[in-house]
C-alpha cells in the first residue's frame, strides 16, 4: 500500500502547491489545508503500515503480545492534525482580516507591507500603505 | 608601571579627552598631552636596559584553550616603534588642541585621537598574533572615525569609508594569515616564534600564509595597487594626517612585515614579492607627488614613496637593507611629522594649502617657516640631518641587492630625485618668493603649533649630527630585531668618504633641483597629467566601479527575489527545491524503487481515487462551495486510511477536526465575494509545471526511503515500556501525554497562541474601525 | 439559524455529546481516545449549541471565557511537570500513586493532569476562535 500512498501523497502535494502559487488568498489558504493533509499522510506512510493492529495493548498483559502498527508517528501525526487545524483557523481569519483592511484577497494586490521600488509601477488596483479601506 | 598599563592609560584618557576638552578647553592639548608623554618616559627608562641586550614580556591569559592572551613583548624593534607613536603623539595632542580649538567636534577628536594611539601603542607592543591583529583592527576603526571627522563632507565620508574598507578587507585577509602562522608555528606568541624560528619555509601553507600577511600589510601600507587610500584619507584634519599618515597608522603594515621577518622572510617568494612592490610604489608614487599643488596631497604620496622604500628594504632584508630600515623609519617619522603640522599652519593660517597660490610667508610665520625648512632639508637627505643618513643607508643597500641591483638602484635614485623636488616645492613655494595675497590674513601660529614642528625638526639636526646618541641606543637593537641575529651592531656617522652612495647622492641633489626648477611647466604638461591618470586616478576609479558594482548587484539581486509578490518567493523556493532535491535524488540513488502493487485491496485502490478525484475538484471547482464540500471529502477518506491501517486515534481526530474546518469556513467565506482577478493561462501553466514537479519529487523521495530498511528501535521502546512504566495501553496517547509530553506541551502552547492571535485579529481590527468611523 | 428543529435535537444531544467527551477523554489512556480527541468532542458540543441557540447564551452555559481555559489548560499541563520536579524527577516525569476504589487498583498519576490541560487547551481554543468569529460575522 505505501507505493500507492506515495503516488496519493504527490498528487496532494502537486496540487497544493498549486493552489499556493495562486492570487486568491482563500485558495491559498485551501492549498496550506491540503498541504497539511499530505505531510500528516507522508508521516504516517513513512512509519510503515499494517492492516487491523492498532496499538494497543490487550487487557491482563503488560507488553503486546503480537505484533502492532507502529505508534510513534501516529502519536506525531495527532498532534499535528490539531495544530493544522489551528494554523488552518489563524490563516483562514487572517484571510477575512485582510479582505476587511484592504478590500481584496488578490495577493499580487496586497502591497502595504512591501511597497514600491523606485521607479517601479504597480497594478492599479494594488493597496499601498496609507490607502487602506 | 606595567606595559599593559601604559596601554591602558591612552585608553583610560580617550574617555577622558572629551570631559578634558570641556574643562580646561584652550589648554586642554596640552593637558591630554600629558598622557602620551607619561608613555614616553616610561619607556625611555627601558632604552638602557634594551640595549644591554634585555627583552621584556607580560602576558594576562585570554582565551588560553585557544592560545589567546594579551601579552606584550618589548625588545629594540617595538621600543623604537613605541616611542615614536608616544613622542610624535605627545605633540600631536599639543598641535591637536590649537589647529581645532574652536570646533564644537574637538572632545570628539580627542576621543578618536587617543583611541588610535592606544590601539597603535597595541599593536607595536603585542606579542600574541590575534591581540596585534585585534589592536590592528581598532586602529582601523579609530581611523576610519578620524578621518570622517568632518562627516557633513560627503568627500569625508567617502575618503573614510574607502580607507576603512580597503584596510579593513586587508584585515580580513591578514587574520587568515596569522591563524596559518599561529598553526604553523604552534604558537601565537610572537617572542616563541622569534626564538625558536621554526623552519616554515618548506611548509606546504607557506605560501597561502605569505600572501595572506602580505596583503594585509600592504593594504595597511598602501602599497601598489592600494596605493591611492593614503592621499584619499587626506580629507582628515591635518592632526591626524600628521599622525596617522606620517608615523603611525601607514607605518603598522612596515611593522608587522619587519616584525615577523625573522620568521617568514628570506625565501625567494619573499624576496621578489616585497621587493618589487615596494619598489614600484616607491617609484610610482614619488613621481606623483609632483603631478599636485595641493601641501597635502604632496606629502602623502611622499610618505607612499617612504613606505614603498621601507617595502624594499624589508624584501631585500640584508644588514645593509636592515639599518637602512631602522634609521629611515625614525627620520621618516621626525621630519614627515614636523612638515604635515608644518603644511596644517600654513592652511589654518592663510586658508589655503594649494602652494601656486602662497608665497612670501617666512616672514609674517618665521617659526613655522624655520622649522619646515629644517624637516624639508631631512627629507631631501641633505647632510647633515638624519634624513641624508637615512638617504644613504637606502643607496648602500640597494648596491648591495641581490637581484636586479641595477633595477633598485636606478628607481631609488628617480625616486629620491623626484622626492628632493616635492621637499623644494612643500617648504621654497609657500615660505620663499614674492608675497601671494590668500584667503585669509596671515599670523605666526600660536606657540601649540609650532612646538611639535621645533622638537621633531631639532631632532633631526641632533640625530643627524651625533648620530651615537641613537646608533647604540635605538638602532642596533631596532636593526638586529627585524634581522633577527642579536649581535648585529650599527655604526653610524656622516662621512663615509667619497663612494658610490655619496656620488648617487649629489646626482639626485642636483637633478631633484632640476626638476623643481622645472616644476610649473612640467606638472601641466601632458605627460604628466597622463601619467597621473592611470597610476594615481585609475586605480582610485577600480575601486569605486568595483565598490558601485557590488552596490547595484546587491540591489538588483534583491529586487529580482525580493519583488513584492509572494507567489514569485513561493515559486523560487519551490523551483529551488524540486531542481536541488530532484537532482540528488534522480543522481544520488539508484532508481530501483519498490512500486510493488500486488497487496493493495479493492477498496483501497477506490479510496485512492476517491482521495484525488476530491483533491482535483478542491482545486478546480468554480464555486467556492463545491471546493469546500471536495476539501471535506478528502480529509474524511483520509481518515478512511487511518482507520485501515490500525491508527483509530488518527481516525476519530482527523473527522472531528474536519467537522470544525468546515464549520469554520462556513462562517468566513459566506463574508469573502467571488474572486475577481484574472491569470494568464501562461502563469497557470508555468506554476502547473512547477506543481507536478514538487509532487514528483515528494514521491520519489518517499519511494527512495521506502526501499530502506525501517529501524523500529523508538517505536519498540515505546510499546514495551507503555503499560511496564507508565501504565497506559494506549501507547499513542502514552506517547503524547508522557513519553514525550515536553512534545506536547509545546504543541498545546502553540494552540493556546494561535488562539489569542485569531481573537486578536478578529477583536481588535473591529475596534480600529469603529475608532475612525469606517464600518467594515 | 434558528430553526425549532435544531434547537429541539440540540437539547437531546448536547449531554450526550458532553457525556461522550469526557467518556473518550478517561478511556484515552487504554482505549482510542484522550485528551485531543475529547476536547474535540467537547468543543463539538459547545459549537452545536452555539449554533442552534446563538453564542450568548452558549456563553452563559460555558461561564468560563475559553479564552481563560486555554490559559487554565496551559496552568495545568505545567503543573504537572512541576509535580514531577518537587518528586525530584526530570521535568514531566510521569509520578503516579495507586488508591484502591471498590476493590480495584487505580492508576492515577501526573500524566492524568496533563491530559486535563490538553483537553481544556483544544476546547478552550476551539471555542474561542469560533465564538468570535461567529460575533464578528452575525
Amino acid at each position: 500500500m505505501e507505493p500507492l500512498l506515495a503516488i496519493v501523497i504527490g498528487v496532494l502535494v502537486a496540487l497544493s502547491v498549486y493552489l499556493l502559487l495562486r492570487k486568491n488568498l482563500v485558495r491559498v489558504v485551501i492549498g496550506v489545508v491540503i498541504l497539511s493533509n499530505a505531510v500528516n499522510l507522508l508521516i504516517f506512510t513513512l512509519g510503515r503500515l499494517d492492516r487491523g493492529i492498532p496499538p494497543l495493548i490487550a487487557a491482563g498483559e503488560y507488553v503486546p503480545t503480537e505484533a502492532i502498527a507502529n505508534p510513534l508517528p501516529q502519536a506525531l501525526v495527532l498532534t499535528a492534525i490539531v495544530i493544522g487545524f489551528g494554523l488552518f483557523a489563524y490563516a483562514l481569519v487572517l484571510t477575512y482580516r485582510a479582505y476587511t483592511e484592504m478590500g481584496t484577497i488578490n495577493v499580487d494586490d496586497m502591497r502595504v507591507a512591501e511597497p514600491a521600488y523606485k521607479g517601479e509601477e504597480l497594478p492599479e488596483t494594488a493597496v499601498t500603505e496609507g490607502e487602506e479601506k | 608601571m606595567t606595559i599593559l598599563f601604559s596601554v591602558l592609560l591612552i585608553f583610560g584618557a580617550a574617555f577622558i579627552g572629551p570631559m578634558a576638552a570641556k574643562y580646561f578647553r584652550n589648554v586642554s592639548g596640552w593637558v591630554l598631552a600629558l598622557f602620551p608623554l607619561t608613555v614616553f618616559v616610561y619607556l625611555l627608562s627601558y632604552i638602557p636596559l634594551v640595549s644591554g641586550g634585555e627583552v621584556f614580556r607580560e602576558s594576562y591569559t585570554w582565551v588560553s584553550y585557544l592560545g589567546i592572551n594579551l601579552s606584550f613583548y618589548l625588545d629594540g624593534f617595538s621600543l623604537m616603534f613605541a616611542l615614536i607613536v608616544s613622542g610624535v603623539g605627545t605633540f600631536i595632542m599639543i598641535y591637536g588642541g590649537g589647529y581645532l580649538g574652536a570646533d564644537p567636534k574637538l572632545p570628539r577628536f580627542y576621543f578618536s585621537i587617543l583611541l588610535f594611539m592606544g590601539s597603535m601603542l597595541g599593536v607595536v607592543l603585542a606579542d600574541n598574533i590575534i591581540a596585534l591583529f585585534i589592536f590592528w583592527e581598532l586602529t582601523s576603526i579609530s581611523s576610519y572615525l578620524l578621518i570622517g571627522y568632518k562627516h557633513e563632507k560627503e568627500e569625508s565620508r567617502k575618503s573614510a569609508l574607502q580607507a576603512l574598507l580597503i584596510t579593513g578587507s586587508g584585515g580580513l585577509v591578514l587574520l587568515a594569515g596569522l591563524i596559518l602562522l599561529g598553526m604553523m608555528a604552534g604558537t601565537m606568541e610572537i617572542s616563541e616564534m622569534l626564538s625558536d624560528p621554526a623552519v616554515l619555509a618548506d611548509h606546504p601553507w607557506y605560501l597561502g600564509m605569505l600572501i595572506c600577511i602580505l596583503i594585509g600589510a600592504f593594504t595597511k601600507s598602501a602599497q601598489f595597487p592600494f596605493h591611492f587610500w593614503l592621499p584619499g584619507a587626506m580629507a582628515a584634519p591635518t592632526p591626524v594626517s600628521a599622525y596617522l599618515h606620517s608615523a603611525t597608522m601607514v607605518k603598522a603594515g612596515i611593522y608587522l612585515l619587519a616584525r615577523l621577518s625573522p620568521v617568514i622572510s628570506g625565501t625567494v617568494e619573499w624576496t621578489y614579492i616585497v621587493t618589487i612592490t615596494g619598489a614600484i610604489t616607491m617609484l610610482i608614487s614619488a613621481w606623483l607627488a609632483l603631478a599636485h599643488t595641493d601641501l597635502k596631497k604632496l606629502l602623502a604620496y611622499s610618505t607612499v614613496m617612504a613606505l614603498g622604500t621601507l617595502t624594499m628594504l624589508l624584501g631585500m632584508g640584508h644588514e645593509y637593507a636592515v639599518k637602512a630600515v631602522a634609521v629611515f623609519i625614525l627620520g621618516h617619522s621626525l621630519y614627515k611629522g614636523a612638515l604635515f603640522m608644518v603644511a596644517g599652519t600654513i592652511d589654518h593660517e592663510a586658508g589655503t594649502r594649494d602652494v601656486t597660490q602662497l608665497g612670501g610667508l617666512r616672514k609674517l610665520m618665521p617659526f613655522t617657516a624655520t622649522f619646515g625648512c629644517i624637516a624639508a632639508l631631512s627629507m631631501a637627505g641633505i647632510a647633515p640631518l638624519l634624513g641624508f643618513i637615512g638617504k644613504e643607508l637606502v643607496y648602500e643597500a640597494a648596491l648591495s641587492a641581490a637581484i636586479f641591483p641595477m633595477f633598485f638602484i636606478f628607481a631609488a635614485v628617480a625616486a629620491n630625485v623626484a622626492v628632493v623636488a616635492t621637499s623644494a616645492i612643500v617648504v621654497l613655494k609657500p615660505f620663499f618668493g614674492e608675497f601671494k595675497e590668500t584667503p585669509k590674513k596671515v599670523h605666526e601660529a600660536p606657540v601649540s603649533m609650532w612646538i611639535g614642528p621645533a622638537f621633531l625638526s631639532v631632532l633631526s639636526i641632533l640625530f643627524g649630527v651625533l648620530p651615537f646618541m641613537i646608533d647604540g641606543t635605538l638602532i642596533t637593537k631596532a636593526a638586529a630585531s627585524i634581522a633577527g641575529t642579536p649581535e648585529l651592531v650599527v655604526s653610524l656617522s656622516l662621512w663615509h668618504g667619497i663612494n658610490a652612495a655619496l656620488i648617487l647622492s649629489v646626482l639626485t641633489l642636483l637633478s631633484g633641483i632640476g626638476v623643481f626648477f622645472l616644476w610649473d611647466n612640467f606638472r601641466s604638461s601632458k605627460v604628466m597629467q597622463g601619467y597621473d591618470r592611470v597610476l594615481g586616478v585609475a586605480p582610485k576609479n577600480g575601486y569605486e566601479h568595483t565598490l558601485n558594482g557590488i552596490l547595484s548587484f546587491a540591489s538588483a539581486q534583491t529586487r529580482f527575489f525580493q519583488n513584492g509578490y509572494l507567489r514569485y518567493y513561493l515559486l523560487t523556493l519551490i523551483t529551488f527545491f524540486v531542481v536541488l532535491t530532484g537532482y540528488t535524488i534522480v543522481a544520488k540513488t539508484d532508481m530501483a524503487m519498490m512500486l510493488d502493487f500486488s497487496d493493495i485491496m479493492f477498496y483501497e485502490w477506490i479510496l485512492a481515487g476517491v482521495i484525488i478525484t476530491a483533491a482535483f475538484a478542491a482545486v478546480f471547482a468554480s464555486s467556492g462551495l463545491v471546493a469546500i464540500a471536495a476539501l471535506g471529502v478528502v480529509g474524511y477518506s483520509i481518515s478512511l486510511v487511518y482507520v485501515l491501517f490500525s491508527a483509530p486515534d488518527l481516525a476519530i481526530t482527523q473527522v472531528l477536526v474536519e467537522t470544525l474546518t468546515v464549520i469554520l469556513v462556513a462562517l468566513v467565506l459566506v463574508h469573502i465575494p467571488k474572486f475577481q482577478g484574472y491569470t494568464a493561462p501562461s502563469s497557470k501553466i508555468r506554476d502547473g509545471i512547477i506543481a507536478a514537479g514538487a509532487g514528483l519529487v515528494v514521491t520519489l523521495v518517499m519511494l527512495a526511503v521506502l526501499t530502506l530498511d525501517f529501524d523500529p528501535y523508538m517505536s519498540e521502546y515505546f510499546a514495551e515500556n507503555s503499560y511496564v512504566v507508565a501504565y497506559g495501553r494506549n501507547i499513542v496517547n502514552v506517547i503524547l501525554v508522557d513519553f514525550r509530553a515536553l512534545d506536547t506541551f509545546g504543541e498545546i502552547v502553540v494552540l493556546g497562541v494561535a488562539g489569542v492571535g485569531v481573537y486578536g485579529l478578529i477583536k481588535f481590527g473591529r475596534k480600529l474601525h469603529a475608532k475612525e468611523g469606517t464600518n467594515v | 439559524m434558528k430553526s425549532v428543529i435544531l434547537q429541539t435535537a440540540t437539547r437531546l444531544i448536547f449531554p450526550l455529546l458532553l457525556v461522550f467527551s469526557i467518556f473518550m477523554f478517561f478511556r484515552g489512556h487504554n482505549e482510542p481516545g484522550g485528551g485531543f480527541i475529547g476536547g474535540l468532542v467537547g468543543a463539538a458540543a459547545f459549537v452545536l449549541f452555539a449554533i442552534a441557540f446563538g453564542t450568548k447564551v452558549t456563553r452563559e452555559l460555558l461561564r468560563i471565557d475559553p479564552r481563560i481555559m486555554v490559559g487554565w489548560g496551559l496552568l495545568f499541563a505545567l503543573l504537572s511537570g512541576f509535580i514531577s520536579m518537587w518528586a525530584g524527577d526530570a521535568f514531566f516525569t510521569g509520578q503516579w500513586v495507586f488508591p484502591v476504589l471498590f476493590g480495584n487498583e487505580l492508576h492515577i498519576g501526573t500524566p492524568l493532569i496533563f491530559d486535563i490541560g490538553v483537553y481544556l487547551v483544544v476546547v478552550g481554543f476551539t471555542l474561542a476562535v469560533i465564538f468570535a468569529l461567529e460575533e464578528e460575522t452575525n
